[in-house]
């Protein structure tokens, strides 16, 4: 076989009338694209190294440095891309499995940009959340069918366990080990000063951590790492993982070599061993499969937390909803397949699941159609991307929505896309102290709270401007949206209108 | 030790009694009630009758003693205790067990000791008695499994793929080496007699608790199997 050389993706470009050697970039770059030559006396780049996560760019004190796409193109064809030619001789030289990071790229279908937000003019007013106070508190959880009163006459308030958010928006599972202890440590702080949850993943729950629990949700996935009594009691609530958007289908591999230190302590594994989480639950085969393991976290935990079943957005969700809401599970979490991830086999992240929109869609229509939709709360992730998001989201029949992409780039990610080198230059998806010190956690957990709270206040004034002041009436609210470019038929399965309509 | 019928209980009225007695108590006329002491780090308990699925999850410390048959994911993510089944087992027991012993006097189901680990101090024993179905010490990560094979229902000592995807631990089998066939990524050799120290404080638990003669078990030729560190259970990957 001859050469196959691959051009680098990324070109550094350096001013040098404005470099002045200092050698920031050099210590940087995990990645060790930049080298100052001292008997040249210039600074060299290997950009065959280079991930394009900006970190350069941005501490360089002189702003001589930038980033660019090399314009070095394989010859143009519409039906073999540079990234499809590249790909095979990837696997040619390796004769291995693509492995890639974080939300699929590609230019599938964003429902939420063809589906638009009414407003309130003339014959109801718009309201000023400014002056007017507006409630964007969301319970999720079993709610009861009707009201039930005793031989008193008194309502009965028993409820089953509910999480209670000032705004519907959590942070989804990120395990300690695919990202740092600052970025957990900074999720965490977040989540209780805006008293909603974050989510262990399942890397277990790191000792210092559980002071936050009452907006710590705790993960259960296939590998049960680091799961025990504590560890279940320690939380709001328990989320069973079955899948995953970003590799509906598939198990989780932490490699070895990243099982170290508070990792392995945390997994409660030996350090240096691999962490493999199954692709199935060896236990379940089934809703009734399923319903036990619910009920045994529910017993083990007293009946205290709500269970939820977090699933990927598959073919047939809608059925394997009604069956979830049917196994006593408090709360189904539906993740889309825009979903992120700190890694995922590229073939699987890209070709298999459904967008979350389409999911959200025919779940609620489904629940409500057969009488169950109070059995559970919904929340949705999968690449909730803005507060505008959101309020589609609830506006579809969403509880909640669960966000960690966005998390992350309030924490720094520049979504270069190689988490699974664990060099990330920001100290989010890395466990090298000298890395992840540089994500500040008082920093960290400050800019979550920001951007949170400005989702917040664009909500409410999303709402307001329908003319809506309390985001339970958005609930569900299909009235409230409009399509645009959309076929009869993604228009039925969304049940919403055109615009114009 | 206090006693509580378990007749005409569900399963959350027979939990919430354990629950609240906040003592040792024998469970009489059990008739598959579910997750019976799920989540127990103390007290201990005696079960009469069969126990449902999920007996003993998540387990941090009770002891567990069931005069009988038991279902399905006995010991489920257990962490510490000690649970002896006084019959045969269903499926799946031991799931990702951490830490504790595991003793079953009879045949196993399916997937026994699936997805075991260990962690420092905790290191997660089963010995079952009799035969043990397909898929044994599937995925396991840790700990010891032992299967002495002494009943005699004419089936192999284990069913079908043994060892799956094992990446750590230890499996003694009490059978000759070539008896069994195992997937190509493990390591199966003839128990020495300084591996089989290793086993016999947990043969003697078995032996004590059910009645047989330790000698005579520790007699016979055991297989032991570890997985293959040069052909380790792992996908083969390159960044894209």
């Amino acid at each position: 076989m001859g050469i196959e050389y691959i051009y680098p993706e990324f070109e550094v470009v350096r001013n040098a009338d404005r470099c002045i050697k200092c050698g920031v970039c050099q210590r940087q770059c995990a990645n060790e694209v930049h080298k100052l030559d001292e008997d040249l006396n210039v600074m060299l780049s290997d950009e065959a190294k280079c991930v394009n996560c900006q970190r350069c760019v941005a501490l360089c004190p002189t702003r001589a440095l930038k980033i660019v796409k090399s314009d070095c193109r394989l010859r143009e064809n519409a039906n073999w891309s540079d990234s499809t030619i590249k790909e095979v001789y990837k696997q040619a030289s390796s004769g291995a499995v693509l492995l890639s990071s974080m939300g699929n790229p590609n230019p599938l279908p964003v429902y939420w940009d063809r589906i638009l937000i009414n407003a309130s003019q003339v014959t109801n007013p718009p309201i000023d959340p400014l002056r007017e106070p507006m409630e964007t508190a969301v319970f999720l959880g079993k709610k009861p069918e009707k009201i039930q009163r005793d031989e008193n006459g008194k309502i009965k308030c028993e409820l089953a366990p509910q999480i209670k958010l000032p705004v519907p928006i959590m942070f989804s599972a990120m395990s300690y080990g695919s990202i740092s202890y600052n970025a957990h440590e900074s999720l965490a702080r977040a989540a209780r000063e805006l008293g909603i949850c974050y989510n262990t993943g399942e890397g277990g729950l790191h000792k210092d951590f559980y002071e936050y629990g009452p907006n710590t949700i705790v993960q259960v996935a296939s590998g049960r790492f680091g799961v025990h009594e504590n560890y279940l009691n320690a939380g709001a609530a328990i989320e069973i993982k079955m899948g995953q958007g970003a590799k509906p289908g598939i198990g989780g591999h932490l490699p070895g070599a990243k099982i170290v230190g508070d990792v392995s302590k945390t997994r409660m594994i030996p350090e240096g061993s691999d962490a493999i989480s199954p692709a199935p639950h060896h236990d379940i085969y089934s809703i009734e499969d399923l319903r036990q393991l619910v009920f045994s976290l529910k017993e083990a935990t007293n009946y205290k937390k709500p269970i939820i079943v977090k699933v990927a957005a598959v073919h047939n969700i809608a059925a394997i909803a009604s069956g979830i809401a049917r196994s006593g599970a408090d709360i189904i979490a539906i993740d889309g397949f825009r979903g992120g991830t700190g890694a995922a086999p590229t073939r699987i992240r890209d070709n298999v699941g459904i967008p979350i929109e389409l999911a959200l869609a025919s779940v609620d229509q489904r629940l409500r159609d057969e009488g169950i939709r109070n059995n559970v709360s919904l929340v949705v992730g999968g690449s909730i991307r803005c507060a505008s998001d959101v309020v589609k989201a609830i506006a579809l029949g969403a509880d909640a929505c669960y966000i960690a992409t966005s998390a992350l780039l309030a924490l720094g990610c520049h979504l270069c896309r190689t988490c699974q080198t664990g060099k990330c230059n920001w100290g989010i998806a890395t466990q090298r102290p000298e890395l992840v010190k540089r994500l500040n956690p008082d920093i960290g957990y400050q800019r979550l709270v920001n951007l949170v709270t400005a989702w917040q206040h664009e909500i409410k004034e999303l709402m307001g401007a329908m003319g809506i002041n309390s985001i339970e009436a958005l609930k569900g609210n299909r009235l409230m949206l409009r399509g645009v470019n959309m076929t009869e038929k993604e228009l039925e399965i969304f049940n919403i209108s055109h615009a114009g309509e | 030790m206090k006693k509580i019928s378990a007749e005409n209980l569900d399963y959350r009225e027979l939990n919430n009694a354990l629950h609240e007695c906040h003592c040792d108590a024998t469970v009489t006329d059990c008739l598959g009630q579910r997750f019976i002491a799920a989540g127990k780090a103390h007290y201990n308990y005696v079960i009469e009758g069969i126990s449902g699925n999920a007996l003993g999850a998540y387990l941090n410390g009770s002891v567990i003693r069931v005069n009988g048959n038991a279902q399905d994911a006995v010991g489920d993510t257990m962490n510490a205790g000690q649970i002896f089944i006084n019959g045969n087992v269903g499926d799946a027991v031991g799931y990702a067990m951490r830490g504790g012993e595991i003793y079953v006097k009879g045949n196993a189901g399916y997937r026994a000791g699936i997805h075991m680990k260990a962690y420092k101090e905790k290191k997660p024993i089963m010995v079952i008695g009799g035969k043990a179905g397909s898929f044994l010490g599937e995925y396991q990560a840790g700990g010891l499994i032992v299967v002495l094979g002494l009943s005699d229902n004419n089936k192999p000592i284990v069913g079908n793929f043994p060892c799956t995807g094992m990446h750590g631990g230890k499996m003694f089998l009490r059978t000759k080496p070539e008896s069994v066939d195992f997937s190509g990524r493990v390591n199966v050799n003839k128990a020495e007699k300084e591996d089989l120290e290793e086993i016999k404080p947990y043969i003697s638990n078995f032996c004590k608790e059910f009645g047989y003669d330790e000698k005579e078990i520790l007699n016979s030729e055991f297989t032991l199997v570890t997985p293959d560190t040069k052909n380790p259970y792992k996908q083969m990957y390159v960044a894209n």
